[in-house]
């Protein structure tokens, strides 16, 4: 039972989950319920470190050794999103190889990602889990509604996922050195050139992972999907979403896998950097970090501050809130969907669909439309690692470019994390970072308001939320976790 | 059973053939483990959630073992059932129910500027619980605190130079509230696996074997000056490093796809970390830091600003 009600007023309701649990981090939603549902909503990033702060006057290099530890859960992104940075602020180009070992070593850690994220997060929000701690107690009425056999089914899945996120960071490991927090990916590349024994090693758990993937996974979430139907009509929010694009597929940068844009208001355009901009009327930092793109960004925190509920930064492309995530890049790349989710959409739902966009706008921001775009996706993933990365690599050919850190200059990364758009920008003076800042994923959907007043995008999704039983809200906390804060 | 033979043997030696187990770790007394089932609280404060991130992945014995046999995990936010007050409700009553009896762990660093503000845990009656406050409470009250990942134990990379939230380990929090709980420091950005579960199931183990006060002594007994159980932290990884040969010829890699030679010169820190990398390696024993590019250093009290810049020599 959440007990943290306050008294009705003109028949309204406060309700206060904290922490919002099975995510990365520390989070707090607040939801104002009237007539059983969510009329108003407010989400609080608890936590506040302040990698920005620490990195000022460090060794630019030792950025991306620093920020991986921003999440244990992707780190390989931020990983990522930092060399990309510096190796712009460096101006070095890539190897064929360094770009396709990049590509092996993040690729895997989307796929554990994802699993993770499904199994061990998201999946006891459907499934009845054994009846012992940490997976009870739970709500009184957690609207669990598969079959005992489909249940049991379901927990063997959640046991065999465990094994199968670990073999993906092994993956990751073979050329990243280890995972949580790689060592293997630097400026100018990656630090391991493949030898054809070591690629053979990480072939051979990559076909496991990947039978996981498109026997059980994808098929799992449609069919959990054809049980919870309603769940693919709440938790839209705004509609609006944006990704920088992915996994480059060229030397030149040209193609990626999953493709950069933003869809606004039912509009799609070209996904332009100079549009980005953060607010903070509502977060815990000064005023005058507001209004700012990110190369002029600032982060100054102010505890005290009047008015403002979250440590997190309200992240707005041309002023707009947008959604990130898988379900961002499977509506922006709008991609063919797998063999299997055209089957089971036709046979567990009657709908005849062939790409993505074809589930609707209405299906596809929803709940459960963020469920299918992640497992959906990782088979993309996966499928790209196996017909062109592992061709692309050459055993024994270099994968690193030496360079060297300029006395001055500037570099941004962009990247898309498995949770959604993630951006470093650095700014190098006397050789040292004189300004880095950050903007992940987890804070793009879980902002609170921004000085125009619209709530963030997960603010804005759980509107509408139905709230049956306001001692087991359990709708509130599984449309949070459909975009894998 | 709740832990085979087989699996204490290869937890406590590594994936690397013929290293011999550790005197400290008898398997003729993990028989009585099945007896035994601690409850564990596990919190948060300023960290990534690698170091959970890092137990799922424990091979022997598997991490659903651990789950389901070893110890009882009342309360742990990135894999409970539960959330809100019925979480943090439940913590607080089996606390209460199991004093002086529980296993308390701890994740990232505790900020203490502001009266803890920077680190909100939960909320329970329209209170707030920092990270600050909830560390004091639970750790008074356990048997024995475990510091996993270098943020809880010695402060990490929130307490580094630079730092406003005044970030700073569980173990100085704890010193400076007068706290006596035995404390046990699992440091690594984030720790091994086999360094977590391999710590919880001696102590278990010596619990079992001695009784609790007994037990925590001989748990004790196993710390260096650092805090860190001796059988994973014990040994430095330099002088035990398969290219010390190279250091010792002066043969130093001067870029990091160079695998011939020792990595000194990159920045490798090896020579200032004391853990078993280099025989237990990672992630099922595929790679460890040092064959992939450096050692940070990651185990140390000094990381991440001793080791900084971490590509340059030392
Ligand atoms: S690689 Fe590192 S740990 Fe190994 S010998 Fe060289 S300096 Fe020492
Ligand atoms: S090799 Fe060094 S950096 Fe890597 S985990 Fe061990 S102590 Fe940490």
């Amino acid at each position: 039972m959440s007990k943290s009600k306050a008294p009705a007023k003109d028949g309204k309701l406060k309700i206060a989950i904290d922490p919002v649990s099975r995510i990365e981090g520390h989070l707090k939603a607040e939801v104002t319920v009237k007539d059983g549902k969510v009329v108003d909503a407010w989400l609080s990033g608890g936590m506040y470190r302040g990698f920005e702060n620490i990195l000022v006057g460090r060794d630019p290099r030792d950025a991306a050794q620093l920020t991986q530890r921003l999440c244990g859960v992707c780190p390989t992104a931020h990983s990522t999103a930092s060399c990309l940075a510096l190796d712009d602020a460096c101006d070095v180009k890539l190897t064929t190889n360094g770009r396709v070992t990049r590509n092996l070593i993040f690729g895997a850690n989307y796929l554990q990602s994802h699993i993770l994220h499904f199994y061990h997060l998201a999946a006891l929000d459907f499934v009845r889990g054994p009846g012992k701690a940490p997976f009870v107690p739970r709500f009184d009425h957690p609207d669990l509604r598969l079959d005992e056999k489909t249940n049991a089914v379901a927990v063997d899945q959640y046991i065999k996922a465990l094994e199968v996120r670990r073999v993906c960071h092994e993956m990751v490991a073979l050329f990243g050195g280890k995972m949580p927090h790689i060592s293997g990916q630097v400026v100018g590349g990656t630090t391991e050139i493949p030898t054809k024994e070591k690629l053979a090693e990480y072939a051979s758990r990559f076909k496991e992972v990947r039978k996981f993937i498109a026997e059980t996974y994808l098929p799992t979430v449609y069919l959990i999907g054809s049980v919870y139907k309603d769940l693919f009509s709440i938790g839209g929010g705004y509609k609006n979403c944006m990704s920088y694009g992915v996994f480059p597929m060229d030397d030149e940068g040209e193609n990626v896998l999953l493709k950069s844009g933003v869809y606004i208001e039912g509009k799609d355009s070209k996904f332009d950097p100079a549009l980005i901009k953060e607010y903070v009327k509502y977060s815990w930092f000064k005023d005058s970090c507001s209004d700012l793109h990110p190369s002029e960004g600032k982060t100054i925190p102010d505890i005290h501050k009047e008015g403002a509920y979250s440590f997190v930064k309200a992240s707005r492309y041309n002023k707009k809130p947008v959604e990130v995530g898988p379900l961002a890049r499977m509506w922006i790349h709008n991609p063919e969907l797998s063999d299997i989710g055209k089957k089971q959409l036709k046979d567990l739902y009657g709908i005849k669909a062939v790409k993505f966009r074809d589930l609707g706008e209405d299906m596809a921001f929803s709940l459960m439309g963020r469920h299918v775009a992640r497992a959906e996706e990782a088979l993309i993933v996966a499928d790209a690692i196996n017909d062109t990365w592992l061709k692309d690599v050459k055993p024994g050919e270099d994968t690193f470019v030496e360079s060297k850190i300029p006395a001055t200059g500037e570099g941004i990364g962009f990247t898309e994390a498995p949770r959604g758009s993630l951006l470093h920008y650095v700014n190098i003076k006397d050789s040292k970072v004189a300004n880095y800042q950050l903007m992940p994923a987890t804070l793009w959907n879980t902002n609170p308001r921004d000085d125009m007043g619209q709530r963030g995008p997960v603010e804005e999704a759980l509107i509408g939320c139905p709230v049956p039983d306001t001692g087991s809200p359990v709708d509130i906390s599984r449309i949070i976790r459909s975009f894998d804060p | 059973m709740s832990l085979t033979r087989r699996d204490f043997v290869k937890l406590c030696t590594g994936t690397v053939a013929g290293f011999g187990v550790s005197q400290m770790f008898n398997p003729s007394i993990v028989q009585a483990l099945e007896k035994f089932v601690p409850h564990v609280f596990w919190i948060q404060g300023q960290g990534c959630t690698g170091c959970s991130v890092s137990l799922l992945n424990s091979v022997h014995p598997s991490i659903a073992k651990v789950l389901l046999d070893v110890i009882t995990l009342d309360f742990h936010p990135t894999i409970m059932g539960s959330e809100g007050e019925m979480a943090w409700g439940h913590m607080t009553d089996v606390a209460k129910e199991q004093k002086g009896k529980y296993i308390m762990i701890f994740e990232g660093s505790v900020p203490v500027a502001e009266n803890g503000h920077y680190c909100i845990l939960g909320e329970k009656d329209h209170k707030e619980y920092t990270m600050l406050e909830t560390t004091i409470e639970m750790a008074k009250n356990a048997a024995l605190v475990v510091n996993v990942g270098t943020c809880a134990a010695y402060g990490g990379i929130p307490a580094a130079e630079g730092n406003v939230t005044e970030a700073t380990s569980v173990t100085k929090v704890l010193a400076d509230n007068g706290i006596k709980t035995p404390v046990v420091n699992i440091p690594g950005c984030p720790p091994h696996p086999d360094w977590m579960v391999g710590t919880l199931v001696v102590a278990i183990n010596a619990i079992e074997e001695n009784g609790l006060e007994g037990g925590l002594g001989e748990v004790v007994k196993l710390l260096d000056d650092e805090g860190r159980p001796t059988p994973f932290f014990g040994e430095n990884i330099h002088d035990n490093c398969p290219y010390l040969d190279k250091f010792d010829e002066d043969a130093y890699s001067k870029v990091f796809t160079d695998k011939d030679n020792c990595r000194y010169e990159l920045g490798c820190k090896g020579p200032s970390a004391n853990a078993d990398c280099f025989k237990r390696k990672w992630n099922g024993g595929v790679n460890w830091c040092v064959e992939n590019a450096v050692c940070l250093g990651c185990v140390e009290p000094g990381f991440p600003d001793e080791m900084s810049p971490f590509y340059e020599a030392g």
